[in-house]
């Protein structure tokens, strides 16, 4: 599903970040572990095609990443890959419903009302639909961030660091209504986090040096 | 789901910001529509008014004034001529058509004019009931007369001295009405019109004296008809009118005439065209001053979109980073932009052409002056559309930095950041 060979980074006047060779086959749950500055995001960022890689390759379900145009990546990006950042990043102007149906509509795929509901009522969130995203609590807020991301069943869903704000309670209900909403929808999970609670509940782990 | 919905939200998110955008927009757009429709129609109303009559000859004073008074019907006469003068003027080889005006009266402030049938037909004016006047003291009325005044064939009226409502009455006369013209959108509908010797029966001091006066004349050895009012002598020393409308045999009548006319002591000559490009260019300074603070005022506008575009952009970095990570390509990031920028100036300029009509509507239901002059809020130019596309275009260019800056935006760098 996911297979990362020679792979190396560097930002403008930084130093080279050198990433280890890994792959991960599908339905997979992984633990990209690291500590702060590791290049935890930057990895993530390069596998679901939000940075461009110069060196090495990024093979996504058998699609060299470096190769794709920018219009391509795009479309590979809404398509097969769904995204969880540790701040929700919802859009404030839009209802629950409205914030959802966003990721059809940008990946260009149909608008479906009813894989809306099941999703939001899988996670409790039924009687959210018609609400501004600004009346919702944090925790209802990261429920709609997961909805969203899970929506159009990416083949890969990536969380950036989902825990490390939330308490031993909250972290252990996230991490586990990640998984199991990746698992409803089969999708691969790449979780990045420098959170070590996290450690007992996957055990697939990459260490970043 | 669609961009569409996507920006009108983004802009009900901010309902102030959005209103005040649009407001201003539609204020400058407004005052715009309001001069461009009073202008047109006042151009085209004067050219029609105006129309066949190439030079208007009367007594001395403003050549303005004379045309005002004589074409238009809105200034006072600037004093009389003697039929005599003018009947030497109308035997002038260059003068193709001459027809007397004789201004004085009125009733209930309509002007009641005293000329020939010459001058109904320069409009081509039409019966709507009746028949045309044929003895002193018949009138036909305007359209607009009618309506106001509910005056039908058969009534009498007694009409006041001078061209306003308080003039003293002149009890011994009754004019009757003897038709009505349909409407022509011309000067004529706010008009009264008979013969030039009703006039001046109605303003023979002593009547009787001077009505046996008028019938001597025909026994006179030496008599010629004037060609003007046949029923008094061409070389008659005391009728006096208040001015000719005179229409060129030729060209050259716009070289000669006008000299001719000017030098003789008491005359004055003033072409229409020339008096209202004048009037024009001095009304011009006030609608010039007008639309140059609607200019203020969508400049205003175009700025405070772009600032407003501007600064969402920076609310907005994590949205637009989002939308990229759900798949939405650059461009669309640009036309969202884009058509945030265009949806703010085509409401603005809507609601001002809507509030521009409007506002003449209201006034031209309230001010007789504006229904006098024809002015309605129900016409439509087809500047507006220019008005509607050009305010589309300012919004697009209002937008173009911010959707570029939006285009640029580096996703990783803004998912990273936080």
């Amino acid at each position: 599903m996911i297979a990362v060979s020679k792979l190396s980074y560097s930002y403008t006047g930084d130093t080279r970040m050198q990433f280890p060779d890994f792959s991960v086959q599908k339905g997979e749950h992984f633990l990209l572990l690291g500590e702060s500055g590791s290049g935890k995001t930057t990895l993530l960022h390069l596998m679901g095609g939000l940075l461009r890689n110069k060196t090495g390759s990024v093979v996504v379900d058998n699609t060299d990443l470096t190769g794709l145009s920018e219009a391509a990546l795009d479309r590979f990006r809404g398509q097969r890959i769904g995204f969880i950042f540790q701040k929700n990043h919802l859009i404030s102007a839009l209802s629950v419903e409205k914030n959802l149906m966003m990721s059809p509509y940008l990946a260009g795929l149909p608008v479906n009302t009813k894989r809306i509901e099941e999703v939001l009522s899988s996670l409790g969130l039924s009687a959210k639909t018609k609400s501004k995203v600004t009346e919702l609590s944090q925790g209802q807020a990261q429920r709609v961030a997961i909805a969203r991301a899970v929506l159009n069943k990416p083949l890969i869903l990536f969380a950036d660091e989902p825990t490390s704000a939330l308490d031993d309670k909250n972290c252990d209900r996230v991490i586990h209504m990640l998984m199991d909403a990746a698992s409803d929808s089969h999708s691969t999970l790449i979780v990045a986090t420098h959170d070590q609670r996290l450690k007992s509940k996957i055990h697939n782990q990459i260490q970043l040096a | 789901m669609s961009l569409f919905i996507l920006v009108w939200n983004y802009l009900k998110a901010r309902p102030l910001n959005t209103a005040i955008n649009i407001f201003l927009l539609s204020l400058g757009i407004a005052v715009i529509t309001i001069l461009l429709l009073v202008n047109s129609q006042l151009i085209k109303k004067i050219s029609e008014n105006a129309r066949g009559i190439d030079l208007v000859v009367g007594a001395k004073g403003s050549p303005l004034q004379l045309i005002l008074c004589n074409i238009f019907h809105i200034d006072f006469p600037t004093g009389n001529i003697r039929l005599a003068d003018a009947e030497k003027i109308s035997r002038n080889r260059l003068v193709k058509k001459a027809i007397p005006l004789a201004l004085g009266d009125s009733y209930q402030s309509y002007r009641i004019i005293g000329t020939t049938k010459d001058y109904a037909d320069l409009y081509k004016a039409e019966l709507e009931q009746g028949d045309w006047w044929t003895y002193n003291l018949e009138v036909t009325i305007g359209a607009n007369v009618q309506e106001m005044t509910t005056l039908k064939p058969g009534d009498q009226f007694v009409s006041s001295h001078g061209l306003t409502i308080e003039g003293h009455a002149h009890n011994e006369h009754q004019y009757i009405v003897k038709s009505v013209l349909k409407k022509s959108n011309t000067v004529l509908d706010n008009l009264i019109l008979t013969n030039v010797e009703s006039i001046w029966e109605m303003h023979e001091d002593g009547g009787e004296a001077d009505e046996s006066h008028i019938k001597e004349q025909p026994v006179d050895s030496a008599y010629i008809p004037s060609r003007l009012v046949p029923s008094v002598a061409a070389d008659d020393s005391i009728k006096e009118i208040t001015s000719l409308l005179i229409q060129y045999r030729s060209p050259l009548g716009a070289v000669q005439l006008p000299r001719f006319v000017n030098s003789q002591s008491s005359l004055q000559a003033a072409s229409p065209a020339f008096e209202t490009a004048r009037l024009f260019s001095i009304l011009g300074i006030g609608a010039e001053i007008l639309m140059g603070f609607a200019y203020v005022l969508i400049a205003i506008s175009a700025l405070s979109i772009f600032i407003a575009l501007y600064n969402s952009l920076k609310e907005r970095r994590y949205d637009m980073a989002i939308m990229r990570s759900m798949g939405a390509s650059r461009s669309k990031l640009f036309i969202t932009i884009l058509l945030e920028g265009g949806i703010l100036t085509f409401l603005g300029s809507l609601i001002g052409l809507i509030v521009g009509h409007g506002v003449l509507i209201l006034m031209s239901a309230t001010l007789v002056e504006m229904e006098k002059a024809g002015i309605t809020g129900f016409v439509f130019f087809w500047q507006e559309w220019i008005i509607l596309g050009g305010s589309l275009l300012l919004g697009l260019l209002c937008a173009l930095l911010p959707a570029i800056q939006a285009y640029r935006t580096d996703i990783s760098k803004v998912l990273a950041g936080n």
